[in-house]
């Protein structure tokens, strides 16, 4: 701890920003695919087709069942380069959303389970299909019960996204790295990165607070 | 209207329909009573789908409902269903809990939709509650719109499935005025139910059922004054 510390933060304090908003670049990416890919899993999983439940429950056990930290090496050096060339942060943002697809979809699965059965009945009984069903009777309440542990694993994920490092995407975590490495300001350094992690995760969670509130009026 | 032939229904190893016969005329009412898990409900659950038949079948105007070449989404758009628990749908309000049926289901112009839904909560009494969210409404009302729902829809054929069990008893008497009303026009209904006043004064046949058959088909008047099983005898003891 040391003026020289102060400086060293003050001086590169621009180097910092352009690390948080990569980390919430890949963040953002890999959540919306997140989103998308885990709600298509939830489905298949649920699947009454066994082929196609099988599909949706090995890509969780898989993505669950193995560190972000082995899967962005395994696709960044080994799987992605097979299909097309893609940079660190293309890869960063893919291995980050498939990753996080496998837990969205167990939360949106637990979601749509927790809505009452006798709201497809109700649903179905007046002559809807399935996905009518779904779509306008049971997703939409299930929404508002995933927002909870949906904003949990947004600041996971957030967090998740220091990994990306190792494969020298130039985020929050790796500029760190770089300035520790180089100035020998541990408390300094790492001080400011943890802040800044914790403004963006706090932002975070109260705008899920917000969500849940304002969905909860009606 | 509604013709059932010999079904046989299990969940596991528990059989609960254990060869059920029987037949509903046009405009007829027809009440299902007989102690709990004696397979009423899962009766009426079979005549819509929602609960498949092990063995048997079916038939709705003609059309079998047990086949697995039925459509039963059109089927189902004839047979209007209301349950125990209501199912409103919580993030709707009592509008568009009537509405979205016939908006997304026969494609029915809003406006229109909102009109023919306006008539109907009027007709459930219930013209000033169009636009509350089903956790204002008290459980009779909320049954009430639950009917209004399912009216929407025209079905030539209405289930009530124990529709007053789980209302406060001041608010019974609201919900049967309804189904009475509805009676009276000449709806087809199957009603499975503990209100025995309501079987006797609106039904035109009680089935009286127990252990997964049918022990007793006659009009109210013979069945509750002069039952001819002794399990329905003993049974009317216990409720009557």
């Amino acid at each position: 701890m040391s003026i020289h510390g102060l400086a060293v933060v003050a001086n590169n304090f621009h180097l910092f920003l352009i690390g948080t908003l990569i980390t919430l670049e890949i963040t953002a990416l890999s959540v919306g695919m997140g989103m998308i890919l885990g709600l298509l899993i939830a489905l298949m999983k649920m699947s009454r087709v066994k082929f196609i439940s099988i599909i949706g429950v090995a890509y969780i056990d898989f993505f669950r069942g193995t560190p972000l930290l082995v899967q962005l090496m395994l696709f960044h050096f080994g799987i992605l380069p097979l299909f097309f060339d893609t940079g660190p942060f293309v890869s960063a943002v893919i291995t980050c959303g498939l990753n996080s697809a496998g837990y969205i979809a167990e939360i949106v699965r637990a979601g749509i389970q927790a809505v009452d059965k006798g709201q497809m009945e109700a649903a179905r009984s007046l002559g809807m299909t399935h996905t009518q069903a779904m779509k306008f009777v049971v997703l939409p309440q299930a929404y508002k019960i995933v927002i909870p542990p949906l904003i949990n694993e947004f600041i996971m994920l957030l967090k998740d996204t220091s990994l990306v490092s190792v494969i020298s995407v130039a985020e929050l975590t790796f500029r760190g790295k770089l300035l520790y490495s180089t100035t020998y300001e541990p408390v300094w350094v790492w001080g400011t990165v943890c802040l800044l992690y914790y403004v963006v995760t706090k932002s975070i969670s109260m705008l899920g607070d917000w969500a849940e509130r304002r969905l909860a009026t009606e | 209207m509604i013709e059932v032939r010999g079904v046989h229904k299990s969940f596991g190893k528990l059989e609960v329909l254990k060869g059920i016969d029987c037949h509903i005329a046009p405009r007829e009412v027809v009440c299902v009573i007989g102690p709990s898990g004696s397979g009423k409900s899962t009766l009426l659950r079979c005549i819509n789908g929602l609960e498949q038949v092990n063995k048997g079948q079916i038939f709705i105007e003609g059309v079998e409902v047990t086949s697995s070449k039925v459509d039963i989404n059109a089927v189902r758009q004839k047979v209007g269903m209301v349950f125990q628990l209501f199912n409103l749908f919580p993030h709707k309000t009592t509008l568009e809990n009537i509405t979205l049926a016939p908006i997304k289901i026969k494609g029915i112009p809003r406006e229109e939709a909102e009109t023919i839904a306006i008539e109907l909560l009027r007709k459930v009494g219930l013209p000033d509650k169009d636009h509350v969210y089903p956790a204002q409404l008290s459980g009779g009302q909320k049954q009430r719109v639950a009917i209004a729902r399912a009216l929407a829809m025209q079905p030539r054929i209405m289930l009530f499935d124990e529709p007053t069990s789980s209302l406060d008893p001041e608010m019974v008497g609201e919900v049967l005025a309804v189904m009475k009303d509805l009676a009276h026009e000449g709806m087809t209904m199957v009603v499975v139910t503990h209100e025995m006043g309501f079987a006797r004064e609106v039904g035109h046949r009680v089935l009286f059922m127990d252990e997964g058959i049918i022990e007793e088909d006659a009009p109210p008047a013979q069945l509750f004054d002069h039952p001819q099983q002794a399990r329905t005898r003993q049974f009317l003891s216990k409720v009557l």
